[in-house]
């Protein structure tokens, strides 16, 4: 990506970055990103808000971009066409079914995605969270999701369902959102 | 093995489960379920005992079990020993659970898909304490299946021996005995170190696997009972922050040090936060680059000093530890964390610690 500096001062260490050098990298490449990407949504760092006396005297926050857009392919939709929801989330187990959204997907339905950078005190790497929703708000399914993968992605997910992308709790919001694991994030 | 180990591994918690009304429907209603639950375990592994009990009073509908209590529903991924010091203050015997087969809150547990996600929950935990403990996560991405299986086994089945065995192969070195290597010679040492590892008293500064768990309070309370509930997820601050374990000449990492160390905020100038860290920090402010984005980050450091410097003020005189509990017992401050670390730790490598902490009246969250 932009921050070819920062990526390269990461190789001649040993991959792992402090807290500080964190916050300042997710600088500059939000500054970059604004440079060469201004018309997308931007990169925001929000200071750490968990709460008042936890944040650190370290520099406590994440990168933070939401609302992408991503226009979902109907071509790929009716491949997948004769959709039962062979993968039953417990999560929506219980929700109404939203036949509208149903409906939408043999369109170009636009998926809406929000990114979140976190620093991982153990793994000493920053760590991508991310989820996913309809325009109406309601979140995407993770088969819904696995479509907006690049291919490559979405065959290490069907390898490795368990240590890819994994349900997890946010370390600053407490809710769980889809977080892409530190061994794959290359 | 010690016996700490040991008691840690049988301990276990009495449940008095009791299905949902909402989901009763029989009558008369269906007894609760009395279950002895281990404290190492989680609760998604009772189920195959629980359903059998509430089965025939079910209404129709695909399962999707998770458990309350007092109207909190609970992290299936945090072992059931943690879970019961943390929101049982004053421990209540049996502990009175609620469970639920349908409406599972999405919004806030993460889902559950029965055993394999506890599984995998376990499992990506163990990678990270290996990681932490020994730099990278190797020896637990290339176990064997069988091993894997058999890991995971041990700690359904409460298997002590087993799991000592498998995890053996992990060569998750634990620290050094600090207190055992004072008291007995120095030839002891490498006893002390453990059969598995052979890194006879050789100590390095090691990142320890601890996850915290804090809750705050601003009223006094002397009696346990008097604690105030914790109702919402959001009053427990989860802290997964290693602790960095320096080894100071003649002087002993107490449990207190690891705590305080994890809580800057709270305890700003407390002995732990030796001057080694105080410099690299001091280092690192130094080291701002005066470029176009410093302005925006002093503004950033100097709100953040300025909130630290007022929170120190404040904290520093009253903020105050009022339970530290670990497996069910509180112990004293001034123990050496290395003991408490090589005897208390959860299977997966980690430390739980719940924490409450008083703290003057508006800081709390």
């Amino acid at each position: 990506m932009a921050t070819k500096e920062a990526i390269e001062d990461l190789f001649s260490w040993d991959g792992t970055l402090s807290s500080s050098d964190f916050y300042l990298a997710a600088c500059a490449f939000a500054k970059k990103w604004k440079i060469y990407n201004p018309t997308v949504p931007q990169w925001l760092w929000l200071p750490c808000s968990k709460n008042d006396w936890v944040s650190s005297h370290m520099v406590d926050g994440y990168l933070s971009m939401e609302n992408m857009f991503f226009l979902s392919s109907s071509e790929e939709e009716h491949v997948e066409g004769s959709k039962t929801r062979k993968e039953p989330e417990s999560s929506e187990k219980e929700e109404p079914f939203d036949h509208a959204t149903l409906v939408q997907n043999d369109f170009h339905e636009v998926h809406h995605y929000d990114f979140h950078i976190v620093y991982s005190a153990s793994y000493r790497v920053p760590v991508l969270y991310f989820r996913a929703y309809h325009n109406d708000g309601q979140p995407l399914m993770f088969h819904e999701i696995e479509k907006d993968l690049p291919a490559q992605s979405a065959k290490i997910l069907l390898e490795s369902k368990w240590t890819f992308i994994t349900q997890e709790e946010h370390p600053y919001l407490n809710r769980p959102w889809y977080k892409l694991h530190p061994c794959g994030t290359k | 093995m010690t016996e700490a180990k040991k008691y840690v591994w049988d301990g276990a918690i009495p449940l008095q489960i009791h299905l949902h009304e909402s989901e009763v429907t029989t009558l008369p209603p269906p007894p609760p379920a009395l279950i002895l639950a281990p404290r190492i375990g989680y609760l998604p592994l009772l189920v195959s005992y629980i359903k059998p009990h509430f089965s025939s009073t079910l209404p129709p509908g695909v399962d999707t079990i998770w458990f309350e209590y007092k109207g909190l529903p609970l992290k299936w991924y945090i072992p059931t020993g943690v879970l019961f010091d943390l929101l049982c203050a004053e421990p209540e015997r049996p502990w009175n659970l609620t469970v639920h087969f349908r409406g599972y809150p999405s919004n806030i547990l993460l889902p559950c898909e029965g055993e394999d996600s506890v599984k995998w929950s376990f499992i990506n935990s163990l990678k990270e304490a290996a990681y932490l403990i020994n730099g990278n996560c190797k020896n637990v991405m290339n176990m064997s299946q069988p091993d894997q299986v058999e890991l995971w086994r041990s700690i359904v089945n409460g298997n002590l021996e087993a799991y000592l065995q498998v995890s053996s192969k992990l060569k998750l070195e634990t620290i050094e005995d600090e207190y055992t290597a004072k008291v007995n010679s120095s030839s002891m040492k490498s006893r002390q170190t453990t059969g598995e590892t052979d890194v006879a008293g050789q100590v390095k500064a090691g990142r320890i696997p601890v996850r915290l768990y804090v809750w705050t309070v601003s009223e006094d309370f002397d009696d346990l009972d008097d604690a105030p509930q914790i109702d919402n997820w959001d009053k427990v601050s989860y802290i997964n922050r290693p602790v960095e374990f320096h080894k100071a000449e003649g002087k002993c990492f107490s449990l207190n040090d690891a705590v305080k160390g994890l809580l800057p905020e709270f305890f700003p100038r407390s002995s732990v936060i030796n001057e080694e860290s105080l410099r690299a920090e001091s280092q690192d402010q130094q080291e701002i680059p005066s470029e176009d984005k410093s302005s925006n980050r002093s503004a950033e450091n100097g709100k953040e000093n300025s909130c630290d410097h007022v929170a120190s003020c404040d904290l520093s005189e009253s903020a105050e530890i009022k339970l530290v509990r670990i497996q069910g017992i509180e112990p004293k401050l001034e123990i050496p964390f290395t003991w408490v670390v090589n005897n208390l730790m959860n299977p997966e490598y980690f430390l739980h610690i719940c924490l409450c902490v008083k703290v003057p009246r508006g800081s709390t969250l």
